[in-house]
């Protein structure tokens, strides 16, 4: 048993998934990501690089994964505003990597060392155009060190950006965490190509496949990567018909995939009064306010996310109606964002409710069970 | 068992430290620690507080609810901390108490030991951690010096070691 902060336990989850490439510029609360990093890597061979800013480290860690390695790189709400723009790049690059995401309060640069859950739309939707988005946010330090090996798999089968959304409360938080001697995981690889350099064509999805093989820079395989609408052979076309079926091809290898993708964790979800949706650090304050909800006479259900992009949509409406719910309260730390997934994923099968602060304070189990009380009663 | 302290001072005390070297101790003795902070953007001074539950039990809710010690190691800390109730409340002989009468508090010299006696100012957290396992008996003593040597930098075991002895007598 180690004690380990969260945003070590990423690291420490980034190197056994393979990671050996990291770039960034350290900014609160999410430093410890790059400084662990820096220490940890260069006993496993990999390298780490500070860049001149976020930009550049977006951009690096996206070279680094274009040169074979697994790379990373992490950041905290004002650094994460400027690398949006090349994590757009890496969606339509298809090019695998992981962004972390210590969230602190904002809006810009906010209270730099204080809690927040307030970029998860941004991680949504925070590039422009129509992207995939995948988005995964522990409620521990051990889940910190999981959900970074796992964020690494979906970049690896899925060549798009992952991001991991922690915020202040586990990314800064120090708890026990067994590191595993042996990892009872497996670990995805991207696929290389096997044809000859002649014949390689960067965007062709062989048959049966979700995405195209990826060669390294320097392997021999000549290839062109741009941000433009491009065609197999990865060069800029005007072509409507090859700009719909890049498009759809990159929504689609997450959207028919979201099975393998989502993941949460339910409990006591059967005849409960409320239903609790939570996610990230604000899920600590939610399983601590069980014990007085239950002693308050609520009978309280817990749906905490671990992906949160792609929402799992279908799972909580079945759920909600299996179960007869008749309210989900959704507790984040923020003004209002992942409830109005909730509302548009219910259309109306139960009461919609939020509890959320943009103080720059975490929530308190007695601030939850007095919004449980109010939603009991007027329900 | 669920206890649940504050460390208080100023930031560059060291206090982040001691939360963790007395966490680290509490995973030693085969307990669950969870070790948080608060702080301000500053490097060196300002307000510092470190917080530390230590239970038998799992611990879901990170922070600290219902303060079972308190330490407090400047004014400012005692000033901005102390208002809030604490089952112990351990102050530095230096600071000045204006909500509490003396015999609601334990007041001893934490930095003068550590400044004074082994004229090694930096080593007041070490103190502390003494002074409060003491009297709390949080971890054991094995387990907190083992902690302690393996936490604080290179060549300065025995200075610390010192520290630590001195905090228990206090």
């Amino acid at each position: 048993m180690r004690l380990l902060m969260g945003n070590e336990a990423c690291v420490e989850g980034a190197i056994a998934a393979g990671m050996r490439f990291f770039a960034g510029y350290p900014i609160t609360p999410s430093t410890e990501v790059a400084e662990w990093a820096a220490l940890r890597l260069p006993e496993v061979g990999g390298k780490f690089i500070q860049m001149e800013d976020e930009i550049a480290g977006m951009a690096a860690t996206i070279g680094g994964a274009i040169a074979g390695k697994k790379a990373m790189t992490a950041t905290s709400g004002p650094g994460f505003s400027l690398k949006v723009e090349n994590i757009g790049y890496a969606a339509m690059a298809e090019i695998p990597c992981v962004i972390i995401n210590v969230m602190r309060s904002g809006p810009s640069t906010g209270l730099p060392t204080s809690p927040s859950q307030g970029d998860v739309m941004q991680a949504r939707w925070g590039s422009h155009g129509d992207y995939p988005a995948i988005a995964l946010a522990p409620s521990s330090v051990s889940e910190a060190y999981y959900v970074t090996i796992k964020a690494f798999n979906y970049a690896e089968k899925y060549r798009t950006p992952v991001i991991v959304l922690m915020d202040e409360i586990i990314g800064h938080l120090r708890e026990g965490i067994e590191l595993p001697e042996k990892l009872d995981m497996e670990i995805i690889d991207r696929k290389r190509p096997t044809c000859a350099p002649e014949d390689f064509k960067a965007y062709k999805v062989p048959e049966g496949e979700i995405v195209p093989p990826m060669p390294g820079f320097g392997e021999g395989y000549r290839y062109h990567i741009t941000g433009l609408i491009h065609d197999e052979t990865g060069f800029p076309t005007n072509s409507m018909e090859a700009a719909g079926k890049l498009c759809s091809h990159l929504m689609s290898k997450v959207e028919d995939n979201v099975k393998d993708l989502i993941e949460f964790e339910l409990i006591d979800v059967t005849d409960c009064d409320v239903l609790v949706l939570t996610y990230g650090g604000t899920a600590r304050t939610v399983s601590a306010t069980k014990k007085l909800a239950e002693a308050a006479g609520i009978k309280m259900g817990i749906f905490r996310l671990i992906t949160v992009w792609p929402f799992p949509e279908d799972e909580l409406r079945e759920i909600v109606a299996k179960h007869n719910i008749k309210h989900v309260l959704v507790a984040e730390l923020n003004h209002g964002q992942i409830v109005r997934e909730v509302d548009r994923a219910l259309k109306g099968a139960a009461g919609v409710h939020h509890i959320g602060k943009i103080n720059g304070d975490i929530l308190y189990p007695k601030e939850v069970l007095q919004k449980l009380q109010e939603v009991k009663a007027n329900g | 068992m669920h206890k649940e302290l504050k460390l208080t001072g100023s930031g560059g005390q060291g206090l982040i430290l001691a939360g963790v070297i007395l966490a680290d101790a509490a995973l030693m003795d085969g307990k669950n620690a969870v070790q948080s902070q608060s702080y301000g953007p500053e490097a060196r001074g300002g307000a510092s507080k470190a917080e530390v539950i230590i239970a038998t039990g799992e611990i879901d809710f990170i922070k600290v609810q219902n303060t079972d010690m308190l330490l407090c190691l400047t004014q400012t800390a005692y000033d901005r901390y102390a208002k809030d109730a604490a089952a112990l409340l351990i102050v530095d002989a230096d600071i000045e108490l204006k909500y509490h009468k003396p015999e609601e508090v334990v007041q001893i010299p934490i930095i003068y030991t550590a400044q004074v006696t082994l004229k090694r100012p930096m080593v007041a957290n070490i103190v502390a951690l003494g002074a409060v396992n003491a009297r709390m008996n949080l971890v054991s003593k094995e387990s907190l010096k083992k902690s302690v040597l393996t936490r604080v930098p290179k060549g300065t075991e025995e200075l610390n070691e010192k520290a630590l002895e001195l905090g228990y007598s206090l």
